[in-house]
């Protein structure tokens, strides 16, 4: 994508917006059918239609609800703090776009095939935390307080299993890039990582169990990173009001929606890149190609997103100090034995 | 125990601070006791074995244009017998004793009282409005009161 | 905990942590006081130190407008808008006070059908106190089985008075209408529809998990706190007592009906927690259903008004009454002055009541905590507020 760019462009600035806007279209693509994904879920899951009327099934809504947010007024808060105020909801959104640039979306597009990949994605969505704690602070509202406490208190807990899931997998694979990570799992269904990789039999028996431990604990970390049911303490819509975020309306609350969108492609991605081989197809070389492998890679990012949408829609929500229990006392213990294991298997 | 018994226990343990015994009321009969040994009557109802008036089901003020009343019905839930128990006070100084450490549902009741009728009920560890504004004046519930034509500037009858 | 700042000052370089208590206003305006209530936390991080409640923001005075009016039936209609959720219970507690008062046997049929409605009453109560106890913990989906359901129980009412919520159905003396042709087969069909959906609803809410996680060992309420605040109905019996005015201080046809009283016997958790006050409600539903079963089996055939006077003038006196309605002991006192209308009603509303006992229950526990008890306390501020 890069060479192809560069062929029309020359090495050129406009070369690099258009690796760089590319995501965002894809972003905003995925947040709008997610919105309509989950309100349709949703709906089927509680015996009942959702939108029907705008468009056919409803498939409008999502941009007539987009629209709508962008008409409405602005307001800020007298008593807030303007300036942080203001400034909250881009960090958020910047956090998570900012992941974007290294995720492999197809075996020729990623966005910087930096060798840290993954380290710097966990660096640089930790910039989202700084965003909600800032929207609590500046809001002036003690519900807004609670809420970016609580959630910065959850990610900072959340993000140390997930981190040991993700070494786990550097431990296998011997590298951070992303792109690289992928490509280790290339060849078919059965080299992902959640089945072994492509490692001798003895090792991917040993692998699989393990495996199958890391990417639950990881799915469960990406959800409490999501800030969604049972992890939605902060936005705890029954106790906090709406958390963080209460105070903003338009075009600000707009972007921390698309941000959580954004986010819960983005952690869905990272697991599919992690554990279910990226864009790798499930075929080995059968529908590989540039367009497969982008259909492969939303294709899984958006199961994942689905089965997050289903667990949202089923389970209750788990009270402050539970969820510190299950990420300290559950899924750390969890993550640092098979760590331990990952580590015994490959030296073995 | 019938109405009968609980009233001559009364009479026998607390003498003239029984005031009447309304044994052949249309409905329910009910019993008057003095304000202020109401609280030592509850304490007996409660305490006394063979009545245990643990539930207080429910305690009104009644405005009888001149006196105010306060009425406590009572049941016992080992016994499962009900009693009425009333308590006469002059409108121009309409104090009764409260029963709240009695039962602690009272505290609520007493409060609703005293917003609507203007009881007051000496002893109780919090009587402020409970229903009403904290700001607003008279009592509502009293035969003679008059809507106000103003609440902080807003008109009240609508 | 509450001391600490008052002790220890602060100092920039201390070593103890200077904390401080917060005030929180939980509501009027917040998703889970179940409307207009507001409650002032005193918070110390997510530990809620004490609950100060402030109640008063649906006042309408109810009990003012009911002396205005000119007759005992014309109060009906503001007795429905009490719990508005459960109508048919408040209609039944002032008419069987009023009927008690006025001194009026209602033919047999009308009996049947009373306790029909208030039964279903109870269900459709229970089923949104049920869902919206599963918001307050974040389960959103129950809510809307349950409400899929509680539609069909509107249906039947609307099909016999015409109204969905505020019915203005039980008379002074009778019914507003009789059943319509087909009424019994239909509610007969509901009763075979909701019992394979309770055990749906155990499997999605009450038996999950996290549920019980965050329900069980909640809010405990003592049994002797629980009587000597008064608490009733499913609060009451939550708490280990077993007390139901339809067995124990029967009115209508209770007393020829069978059925078990539901008590809370702490299986996840502590007799008395929040857990059990939901558990009790689930339990209930069923026994409602055997209730409504039975009572459809007996149902005669018959008027649905007492032969009354055309006005109704009692002699001076005064009667209360309670009654089992979906939230506990409904009460109404009823004084009259020998004319037409009457002289004072008191409500007593088990919502008010139970609700009084919250700051007990509630102390020491944390914010997501408060909202569980305050859910599982199921108050509708219509009828604490009156």
């Amino acid at each position: 994508m890069d060479q192809f760019l560069q062929s029309i462009f020359g090495d050129t600035i406009l070369t690099h917006v258009f690796m760089s806007v590319l995501p965002l279209l894809f972003l905003l693509v995925c947040a709008v059918v997610t919105i309509y994904v989950e309100m349709k879920m949703a709906a089927h899951m509680q015996d009942r239609l959702a939108y029907m009327r705008t468009g056919w099934h409803g498939t409008l809504q999502p941009v007539a609800d987009i629209l709508k947010l962008l008409q409405k007024e602005d307001i800020i808060p007298a008593s807030a703090d303007k300036f942080l105020f203001m400034l909250a909801p881009y960090i958020v959104f910047v956090g998570t776009y900012a992941a974007f640039a290294v995720l492999p979306f197809s075996s020729s597009y990623i966005g910087s095939a930096v060798d840290l990949g993954l380290f710097y994605v966990i660096a640089v969505s930790a910039l989202v935390v700084v965003g909600i704690l800032m929207a609590g602070w500046a809001s002036n509202n003690k519900w807004s307080l609670f809420g970016a406490i609580r959630s910065a208190s959850q990610v900072i807990s959340y993000e140390i299993p997930a981190a040991l899931a993700v070494l786990a997998v550097v431990m296998i694979t011997g590298t951070m890039s992303m792109n690289e990570i992928t490509k280790f799992q290339e060849g078919g269904i059965q080299n992902w990582l959640i089945f072994g990789g492509p490692l001798p039999i003895v090792h991917k028996l040993l692998l699989i169990p393990v495996m199958i431990v890391l990417a639950v604990v990881y799915y469960v970390c990406s959800m409490a990173e999501v800030n969604r049911t049972p992890f939605d303490i902060p936005e705890a819509e029954s106790e906090l009001v709406q958390g963080y975020n209460t105070e903003f309306t338009g075009m600000k609350f707009a972007i921390f929606y698309l941000a959580e969108y954004a986010n819960l492609f983005l952690v869905s991605a990272i697991a599919v890149v992690l554990f279910f081989g990226g864009w790798s197809s499930p075929f080995g070389s059968f529908m590989s190609g540039p367009w497969w492998s982008l259909f492969w890679f939303s294709l899984k990012g958006m199961l994942f997103v689905c089965l997050n949408i289903w667990l949202r829609w089923t389970l209750p929500r788990l009270r402050v100090d539970q969820l510190m229990y299950v990420s300290w006392k559950v899924l750390v213990p969890f993550a640092l034995v098979c760590v331990v294991l990952v580590g015994a298997i490959m030296v073995m | 125990m019938t109405f009968q018994e609980i009233s001559e226990n009364l009479q026998k343990k607390f003498g003239d601070a029984v005031v009447l015994v309304k044994a052949d009321a249309a409905v329910d009969p009910f019993i008057v006791v003095a304000a202020q040994s109401v609280c030592d009557i509850a304490l007996h109802l409660r305490e006394d074995a063979a009545m245990q008036f643990d539930y207080l089901m429910c305690l009104s003020g009644v405005d009888r244009k001149g006196t105010f009343e306060v009425v406590y019905h009572l049941a016992s839930m080992t016994h499962k017998h009900k009693l009425v128990l009333k308590v006469s006070v002059p409108a121009d100084r309409p104090e009764v004793p409260t029963v709240e450490s009695v039962w602690k549902t009272a505290n609520w009741h007493e409060r609703e009282a005293y917003d609507l009728f203007g009881i007051i009920f000496t002893g109780h560890p919090d009587l402020r409005r409970i229903l009403l504004p904290y700001d607003w004046e008279g009592y509502p519930l009293r035969k003679d009161y008059e809507t106000p034509e103003f609440y902080n500037g807003m008109r009240v009858p609508y | 905990m509450i001391e600490t700042h008052h002790s220890q000052p602060a100092t920039s370089r201390g070593t103890t942590l200077r904390t401080e208590e917060m005030i929180l206003n939980m509501g009027p305006q917040h998703p889970s006081t179940h409307g207009v209530l507001r409650l002032e936390l005193v918070v110390d991080g997510e530990i809620v130190v004490d609950v100060i409640p402030h109640l008063g923001y649906l006042h309408r005075c109810f009990e003012k407008h009911a002396e205005q009016m000119s007759n005992y039936q014309q109060v009906v209609p503001y007795v429905d808008r009490m719990d508005y959720v459960s109508s048919m219970g408040n209609e039944f507690a002032y008419v069987v006070a009023a009927e008690k008062l006025l001194k009026i046997q209602v033919p047999e049929r009308v009996d049947y059908i009373r306790v029909i409605m208030a039964e279903l009453q109870r269900i459709a109560s229970h089923q949104i106190a049920i869902g919206t106890y599963g918001i307050d913990i974040g389960a959103f989906t129950p809510f809307l089985f349950l409400f899929r359901d509680r539609e069909r129980i509107l249906d039947l009412f609307e099909e016999a008075c015409g109204a969905r919520l505020l019915y203005n159905y039980f008379w002074i003396g009778g019914l507003s209408h009789d059943l319509p042709p087909g009424w019994v087969e239909k509610a007969k069909a509901f009763c075979a529809y909701l019992k394979p959906n309770i055990v749906e609803l155990n499997g999605l809410l009450t038996y999950n998990k996290i549920f019980i996680e965050r329900t069980a060992n909640v809010g405990v309420l003592p049994k002797d706190v629980a009587i000597n605040y008064a608490c009733s109905g499913p609060m009451l019996r939550a708490s280990g007592v077993n007390w139901d005015l339809r067995r124990d201080d029967p009115y209508s046809v209770y007393d020829k009906i069978e059925w078990d009283v539901c008590v809370g016997r702490g299986e996840a958790g502590t007799v008395g927690d929040c857990w059990d006050r939901n558990i009790v409600r689930v339990h209930e539903m069923e026994q409602s259903l055997r209730i409504i079963e039975q009572a459809l089996a007996m149902l005669p055939e018959g008027n649905v008004q007492a032969a009354l006077p055309k006005r109704i003038m009692p002699v001076a006196s005064e009667a209360y009454a309670r009654t089992e309605a979906p939230r506990g002991e409904l009460g109404f006192y009823i004084i009259s002055d020998g004319t037409g209308s009457p002289y004072r009603i008191k409500a007593r509303g088990p919502s008010f009541v139970n609700l009084s006992v919250i700051t007990e229950i509630s102390r020491g526990a944390m914010i997501a905590d408060l909202v569980a008890i305050l859910g599982s306390t199921d108050i509708v501020l219509g009828e604490v507020d009156r």
